[in-house]
């Protein structure tokens, strides 16, 4: 059940529970116990809302940023990526194979809040070497859902 | 012009299904259960071969029983699925959906007056090519109490000195049904005793919610008597690319290609292109797709329950086909008022045969979204037909 559970969650956290049992063709008592376990053991880590901030009036910035680092012995890039996450305006931080070290995400008010950030916090950080930022201009897809499109049913309305 | 058309054509009914159709289209804000077919988009990386092959400019002619290619991925998944082995070469016909290979099966093996057994409620297509073909249809009903599977008793009662085949629909268009392995050696008995034939159509075999789909070829000498049926358009969700293909012994395959290549020369080219990545890439779709399946038609089960609506459990399929006897509705005054009152299409079972009366076809090949907007809709019409009784 657990893997069905999560695949099902993790696109709409808010099915209702009496469904959920419905469909998984489980007790609703089992399903409330399995959530609980999931979220003590911390593999549901939230339910968030996906949002097209595009369509407000709200002004969002956001961007990638590669970041390269020294590693510090005994540490490896955990202290260095903490320091990093720590900022409210991070909204993630990945270790990266590849040209290099962690790719960071930020969301911010305006291009001038994010280039702010970068040069004033990000690279002065001892163990930061270099920046490349990238301003995102349109997401088309985020966390699986197209956002550009809606889906239409184009089937006949009736076929054999 | 005296006699234009042939009297064979002209005597066959026009599918209920037509129908039904038709007063459809005319409403443009009604939801419809009515659809035969996945909700789902063909999955990407299958397009994209299709789309790849164009661009390699693969536009001409394929041999006619289709890619060879194809032909050995069809074998090998024949094989991994069912256990069932077929030679690419003298075995193995690719063909323009499922129906084409029903139409030139049955071709292939009837000689007038043959009867050819046909259980319903089934799909509509058997009983009009077992007439163009210049056999003789005899109709099988299958019961609700049995869950709509054929049972070696009904069999046995059907078959007369002139039977030669007997097509076997499952798991079933419209019912849902499904045939287990038990189910299925009871009535090979049968089959093996009478000697006769068989055209197992199994486009559905992916699609089964309990235990793993059983072909009747791999029943103890099945396979030399039995055209096995299948294609992309459910299991891949490929319809509109109308590719299906037949397995069978080499003598009936031979005359089967030489009736494809007369009338339809070979597949679609770009369908085969794109049907060998499903085949070797897409396990994964198929499962996926299967699961959300299996949620919707649980959701449906529990819906009906609770609406105290007479219904076996399907478990093939994505049909669920429950019983509106109890409203002294024919089906078809049952779907037509739904339709009117409510703005929600379903199909009445009639559409797949006279005993399909006093049962709708209701499919779940829908987002759950839009089930839940239509239970809502039928839920209110069933309870004004009780209230008004």
């Amino acid at each position: 059940m657990r893997e069905e559970l999560l695949a099902i969650i993790e696109r709409n956290s808010r099915i209702d529970l009496k469904e959920l049992a419905v469909i998984l063709g489980a007790e609703e008592i089992d399903v409330v116990n399995e959530l609980q376990a999931l979220e003590d053991e911390g593999i549901i880590c939230g339910y968030h809302t996906m949002i097209d901030w595009e369509k407000t009036s709200i002004e969002k910035v956001s961007a990638l940023i590669e970041v390269r680092v020294t590693p510090q012995r005994g540490q490896g890039f955990d202290n260095i990526a903490e320091r990093i996450y720590k900022y409210p305006e991070v909204t993630s931080v990945y270790l990266i194979s590849g040209g290099y070290d962690l790719l960071v995400t930020l969301e911010g008010k305006s291009l001038k809040a994010i280039s702010g950030f970068v040069s004033d916090k990000l690279s002065t950080l001892e163990s930061v070497l270099s920046t490349a930022t990238h301003f995102i201009l349109k997401k088309y897809k985020d966390h699986g859902t197209i956002l550009a499109k809606k889906y239409e049913d184009t089937r006949e309305k009736v076929t054999p | 012009m005296k006699d234009m058309l042939s009297k064979q054509a002209v005597g066959l009914k026009p599918s209920g299904i037509r129908k039904f159709f038709d007063l459809v289209s005319e409403m443009d804000d009604a939801i419809s259960l009515g659809v035969g077919e996945p909700d789902f988009d063909t999955p990407w990386h299958i397009r994209d071969e299709g789309i790849y092959s164009l661009e390699k400019g693969r536009t001409f002619y394929t041999s006619n029983a289709g890619l060879k290619e194809l032909k050995e991925e069809i074998c090998k998944y024949t094989e991994r699925k069912q256990g069932v082995k077929y030679d690419p070469v003298h075995e193995v016909l690719v063909t323009v959906g499922g129906s084409e290979a029903i139409d030139v099966g049955m071709r292939a093996v009837i000689n007038p007056g043959d009867e050819i057994l046909i259980p319903q409620p089934s799909f509509v297509s058997y009983e009009p090519c077992a007439i163009m073909a210049g056999g003789v249809p005899v109709i099988i009903e299958l019961k609700a109490e049995n869950e709509f599977r054929l049972t070696a008793k009904e069999l046995e009662d059907a078959i007369t000195d002139k039977t030669k085949l007997l097509v076997l629909p499952f798991p079933n268009n419209p019912t849902g049904a499904i045939m287990e392995k038990k189910d299925l050696e009871e009535i090979a008995a049968v089959i093996r005793e009478h000697d006769i034939l068989v055209m197992s159509d199994e486009i559905y075999a992916e699609l089964t919610y309990k235990e793993k789909h059983v072909s009747i070829t791999q029943i103890e000498g099945m396979q030399e008597r039995t055209i096995l049926i299948n294609g992309f358009s459910k299991a891949f969700a490929m319809t509109g690319w109308r590719l299906g293909y037949a397995c069978g012994p080499r003598p009936i395959l031979e005359q089967m290609l030489k009736l494809h290549q007369f009338a339809i020369m070979c597949a679609p080219t770009t369908s085969q292109y794109a049907a060998v990545e499903a085949l070797k890439n897409g396990d994964d779709d198929v499962a996926e797709m299967r699961t959300a399946y299996n949620q919707r038609r649980r959701y449906l089960m529990n819906a009906f329950r609770e609406m105290k609506l007479e219904c076996f459990e399907p478990f093939g399929a994505f049909y669920i086909f429950p019983c509106i006897k109890e409203f002294g509705l024919t089906s078809e005054e049952f779907a037509e008022r739904l339709l009117e009152e409510e703005k929600v299409a379903v199909v009445p079972g009639t559409a797949f045969g006279d005993c399909g009366e006093g049962f709708l076809r209701i499919s779940y090949a829908y987002s759950l979204e839009n089930l839940k907007l239509a239970i809502g809709k039928i839920g209110a019409f069933i309870q004004r037909l009780r209230e008004h009784k």
